[in-house]
């Protein structure tokens, strides 16, 4: 109980500081009391709502979205290296979203992007778990993994093909693609929320039944949990939170990698609290790894894609080292 | 509790693993489902669980179709305690046994309730790891991690609990404990359980009822008296086995044979000569184990053994505890422990008759040593104090002796005993009638189990003539000895 506490109050508390450097510093110093008293400085006040927050917003948004699904794809497929980005997710949702730059497509308004990369989500998803079990039946940790790498190149070289047949729009693109949270606006933001709120309570719904899958399917079913429906919802959710970061700041990687293993050595692997402190400390990361993107080389601005697989990559590798490990003692 | 009628299924609906499967299992009972590999005990055990479906056939839980139930509503009737497996996320053990009252939780929020609280605690307190709450389970003992997989089952509440292989990879010690508290819930809180076991024995021990699986279908079912059935296992495993019963408990247990014995035991021979005497033992040195059955002083009750020892000792031998000081004496005098069944004899052992009797090739051998100072009728049943007097009597046979024919063998030895008593006229000193044998006589027979097979040994049989002559004429030439040796020993005196 008091371990619950604390990590809630840790969590919010370092959120809480993540957004307050996130507003403050840059190239122009916005002081705390334009929040509440914007006479005093119109321009600040003008970066600070119109700039900065959004950003700092989006960039939590997107840092707590891909930091859930991260774990809700671990805990579905018992694998500790599972995460959009691992799992060719990102990537999925990726041709999902250019594809609807490139073609042109508008189908649902506002919404196509983030839809269209949300269906590229799950279906990379679907294939890449067919495709694992299809070649190894106990779905190792390894297969899933090389199938998402597979299907990752693949799609990226989908990606460039495209990329280069666009000519015009090439620096866009690449910049998105490289993964950023700037110049959104509010209007991205807007855009998201509803998809980003469904996804998480789809998830959040499953908490309970994600704990009981550690202990793999046929266990959670004998415990009363209708795993066919929960699979489905948990996929889903996580597609869907996946897709909608994607959609509005590219392929981030990483994120959903190193906060919920983070988070489970400090907190533990129980999802009922797994879930929603990896949101929050998915969030403060993205915010601060954005801070140190848009000020490390000032005044030229670094993809926060490249801040964060800058991280993420040796936490991968020493998170592999240490389960192979593990297993080797195991099976001494 | 659980009914299950003409079942059929498997993972390939067009070739059913199981095959018209039919059986009850009575609430507060433990049924076992044995059988070879790829009989379909595992199947069978998933599709109780409602994990595969039936091709055709019924589950009944609590009297109602398996399919009727949502799987929450399911889950609280049934648990199932997995086989153990490596995870690679890891609960504490407190979080791992909550997870027991899954089904019994609904509502978008939590509703732990205090029911809850109490189910979870009992469960870690039965299961013995209540202290263990906070640990991660993956740091503990596959031991103890089994018992928090039974703790996180005993939480779900369920009525019935199935089992598949669940003392898989545990050390005896761990598969005993397992299976005690699953006995008790079964026995004290009227869990019906059902079980699939690797291990005939185990299953014979904890079970009220067996299921024998062949091929699918079953083969037998009842008491483990009825179902463990040398023929029958036999014939459904494939495989050369012995029924035996358990020594405390009435259940049978099953022992494995070995396939081809090496032929160099087949050619040996126990002959007289393999007999040395001296004035401290006579001593039996056989190059293999002989099936032994004796009333000896160290080791008796029956066994196998490689060396048979008689031990002179003073005529004022005392020792509160004969057992211990033999088995020192042994030690001292270099005899392997565990290989040797030893007595002991006031008697002088140089006087000791050894000789062979029946088929020259494979002759039976007696060894007697005879001290008949406290001769007794045991038909009058006199009292009397306790004196040692021996007639230490050994039977070495070359052959194969069934148990049966160990018992007869006993029989006519004990008869041809009495008889040479009555020829010797050697009398109870007490009584003034003749003697039966001594206070403390010790029968040994043993048999190398290898060539001639001799289901009986009584006295019509050979083996029974050859054991009848054979003691009769030795143990009144050693009565002779005896006597001679006194008479000496007297007339020694005398001078």
């Amino acid at each position: 109980m008091r371990n619950r506490l604390l990590a809630y109050t840790l969590a919010s508390a370092v959120l809480l500081a993540a957004i307050w450097f996130g507003v403050s510093i840059g190239t122009v110093n916005v002081p705390l009391r334009v929040l509440w008293d914007p006479g005093a400085n119109e321009t600040a006040a003008n970066i600070l709502w119109n700039i900065r927050l959004p950003r700092v917003v989006l960039a939590g948004l997107v840092g707590g979205s891909l930091a859930m699904a991260g774990a809700a794809f671990q805990g579905l497929l018992k694998n500790p290296l599972a995460d959009p980005y691992t799992l060719g997710v990102s990537s999925g949702a990726s041709v999902g979203a250019v594809a609807t730059l490139f073609f042109g497509i508008g189908l649902f308004g506002s919404y196509t992007l983030p839809i269209f990369s949300m269906a590229g989500a799950m279906a990379v998803l679907l294939l890449v778990i067919g495709f694992s079990r299809a070649v190894d039946r106990s779905l190792k940790m390894e297969t899933i993994i090389l199938t998402g790498v597979i299907f990752g190149s693949f799609l990226g070289s989908l990606l460039s093909l495209m990329i280069a047949l666009t000519g015009e729009e090439l620096r866009q693109i690449i910049g998105w693609l490289l993964g950023s949270v700037s110049m959104r606006g509010w209007k991205y933001i807007w855009m998201v929320l509803p998809f980003m709120f469904i996804g998480g309570f789809m998830l959040w719904l499953c908490r309970r039944e994600l704990n009981a899958m550690l202990f793999g399917e046929e266990r959670a079913h004998h415990l009363g949990v209708d795993v066919r429906k929960r699979k489905w919802m948990i996929l889903g959710g996580g597609s869907i939170l996946t897709g909608s970061a994607v959609a509005v700041s590219g392929t981030i990687g990483f994120v959903g990698l190193v906060v919920p293993h983070m988070t489970r050595i400090l907190f533990g692997n129980d999802h009922r609290h797994l879930l929603s402190l990896s949101f929050m400390n998915g969030a403060s990361l993205l915010i601060l790894c954005d801070l140190v993107a848009r000020t490390i080389i000032s005044p030229t601005e670094l993809p926060v894609g490249v801040i964060t697989s800058f991280i993420g990559a040796p936490v991968f590798a020493f998170i592999f080292y240490r389960q192979r490990r593990k297993g080797a003692v195991r099976h001494a | 509790m659980l009914k299950v009628s003409g079942l059929t299924g498997g993972y390939d609906i067009g070739n059913p693993v199981v095959r018209s499967v039919s059986f009850e299992v009575e609430a507060g009972t433990m049924l076992g489902i044995l059988g070879p590999n790829g009989s379909g005990k595992s199947t069978l055990l998933k599709m109780l669980s409602g994990l595969l479906p039936a091709a055709s056939g019924t589950v009944e839980v609590g009297g109602r179709n398996i399919g009727d139930y949502s799987r929450k509503a399911f889950a609280r009737q049934v648990a199932v305690l997995p086989q153990l497996q490596a995870d690679t996320f890891s609960h504490t053990v407190y979080e791992t046994v909550s997870l027991g009252r899954y089904p019994h939780q609904s509502g978008l929020f939590s509703s732990w309730t205090g029911a809850d609280e109490r189910a979870v605690e009992s469960a870690m307190d039965r299961m013995g790891i209540s202290k263990y709450r906070n640990t991660q389970i993956e740091f503990m003992s596959g031991g103890e991690r089994q018992r928090a997989f039974v703790a996180q089952a005993l939480a779900q509440e369920a009525p019935l609990l199935l089992l598949d292989e669940p003392t898989n990879h545990l050390d005896i010690a761990h598969q005993q404990q397992l299976l005690d508290t699953v006995r008790q819930q079964a026995t004290e809180n009227g869990l019906t359980v059902v079980s699939v076991f690797h291990d005939i024995n185990l299953a014979s021990l904890y079970c009220d009822r067996l299921l024998l699986l062949d091929e699918g279908e079953v083969a037998a079912i009842g008491t483990p008296g009825e179902v463990i059935d040398e023929r029958k296992i036999s014939d459904v495993y494939k495989a050369r086995v012995k029924k035996g019963m358990h020594p405390e408990i009435p259940k049978p247990q099953i022992t494995l044979l070995p396939g081809e014995e090496p032929s160099v035991r087949e050619k040996s021979v126990i002959r007289k000569g393999d007999f040395s005497v001296s004035g401290k033992y006579v001593h039996l040195d056989s190059r293999y184990p002989l099936k032994a059955v004796s009333s000896a002083v160290f080791q008796a009750g029956s066994g196998w053994f490689r060396h048979f020892i008689n031990r002179h000792v003073d005529a004022g031998y005392r020792s509160d505890d004969a057992g211990a000081e033999m088995r020192s004496w042994l030690q001292r005098n270099g005899f392997p422990l565990s290989q040797s069944v030893a007595m002991m004899t006031a008697a002088m052992t140089e006087d000791a008759v050894i000789r062979e009797y029946g088929p020259k090739e494979a002759p039976i051998v007696v060894c007697v040593t005879a001290g008949v100072g406290n001769a007794v009728d045991a038909s009058a049943g006199a009292d009397r104090g306790v004196h040692a007097g021996t007639i230490n009597t050994w039977i070495i046979v070359n052959g194969h002796l069934t148990e049966e024919a160990l018992i007869q063998g006993m029989v006519t030895a004990t008869e041809a005993k009495a008889k040479a008593m009555q020829t010797e006229q050697v009398l109870d000193p007490l009584t003034g009638t003749i003697a039966t044998g001594t206070s403390t006589d010790s029968l040994l027979i043993a048999a190398t189990q290898t060539g001639d097979r001799h289901p009986y040994g009584g006295t019509v049989t050979t083996l029974g003539k050859a054991i009848g002559r054979g003691v009769f004429e030795c143990t009144a030439e050693a009565v002779r000895r005896y006597r001679d040796r006194k008479k000496v020993f007297e007339g020694e005196e005398e001078e």
